[in-house]
């Protein structure tokens, strides 16, 4: 293991620990979303997975 | 009679102020991505080591995290938003060099860049033609993205390709929930400051780059 890979490690740890209380503070706070509009997020979705496939057999 | 004018006109003003968040989003963000691929161009023709991308992300990070929010609100935030995407560009500088000497690295790149600016834009204009409202995002884009940092922590250590290539999916579709979610936040007057709005944008868009390029790398790889 290279000193990279250590100092990729730590610096990702300490993003985590910076983030914890947002993701918190998002988890409580966002509203709650109904099953209609949770269709408009999963179709653009897969269409975005089709898309990076699409990509994937192009190269 | 009186009041009813009065809330048409606020409603109007609303929007006119929404409308400007959004033109000047989009016109920061274009000029920090033409920004980005001048530093990533100087980068490569300096032929600068892999390290400069760990330094930059790092560097780009701290300043966007700590130093950005202090300044949002006046004209020093536009100088320190052309610093920090300056800097993600200039560490893009050896990976793109990476890539293109791969046998078919050229194509890769073009792909992803390509990808990247497609799914850029079907979704904001996904987001801007339905006008739908993804605040009920914020919790769950949050939690994945933790997760997905979580993993990526512990690849570090395993170095597996196929969870490489598995974060890498997931990253794709985190970010492109959270342009939805920026972009429905502007749209709904969550977000009046374009400074902070622009970088939000920025982020997404060059971590799905760096996905598609990693996707794309480990798939059209056929060693």
């Amino acid at each position: 293991m290279d000193w990279m890979q250590i100092i990729s490690a730590l610096a990702l740890a300490m993003f985590i620990v910076i983030l914890f209380p947002t993701v918190l503070d998002r988890m409580k706070n966002s509203p709650k979303g109904t099953s209609s509009d949770w269709m408009g997020f999963v179709v653009p979705m897969i269409v975005i997975a089709l898309f990076v496939m699409l990509l994937i057999a192009l190269v | 009679m009186n009041q009813n004018y009065s809330t048409v006109a606020q409603r109007s003003s609303s929007a006119l102020a929404t409308n400007k968040v959004l033109r000047n989003t989009y016109m920061l963000l274009s000029l920090t991505l033409l920004f980005s691929g001048f530093t990533a161009a100087l980068s490569m023709f300096m032929n600068m080591p892999p390290m400069t991308y760990l330094i930059s992300v790092i560097g780009g990070m701290v300043i966007a995290m700590f130093v950005l929010p202090r300044f949002a609100n006046s004209t020093a935030g536009i100088g320190i938003v052309f610093l920090i995407t300056g800097m993600l560009g200039f560490g893009l500088g050896p990976i793109l060099s990476m890539y293109a000497s791969l046998p078919n690295g050229g194509n890769i790149i073009t792909l992803s860049l390509g990808g990247t600016g497609v799914i850029f834009m079907g979704l904001s204009a996904y987001a801007l033609a339905t006008r739908k409202d993804f605040s009920f995002l914020g919790g769950f884009l949050m939690v994945g993205f933790l997760l997905v940092l979580l993993a990526a922590v512990a690849n570090i250590f395993l170095a597996m390709p196929a969870m490489s290539l598995a974060i890498s999916a997931v990253v794709i579709m985190i970010m492109s929930g959270f342009i939805l979610y920026d972009t429905s936040r502007i749209i709904h007057g969550g977000e009046t400051n374009y400074v902070l709005a622009t970088i939000g944008l920025y982020m997404t868009i060059f971590n799905i780059f760096i996905s598609l390029l990693q996707i794309l790398g480990i798939m059209g790889n056929d060693d």
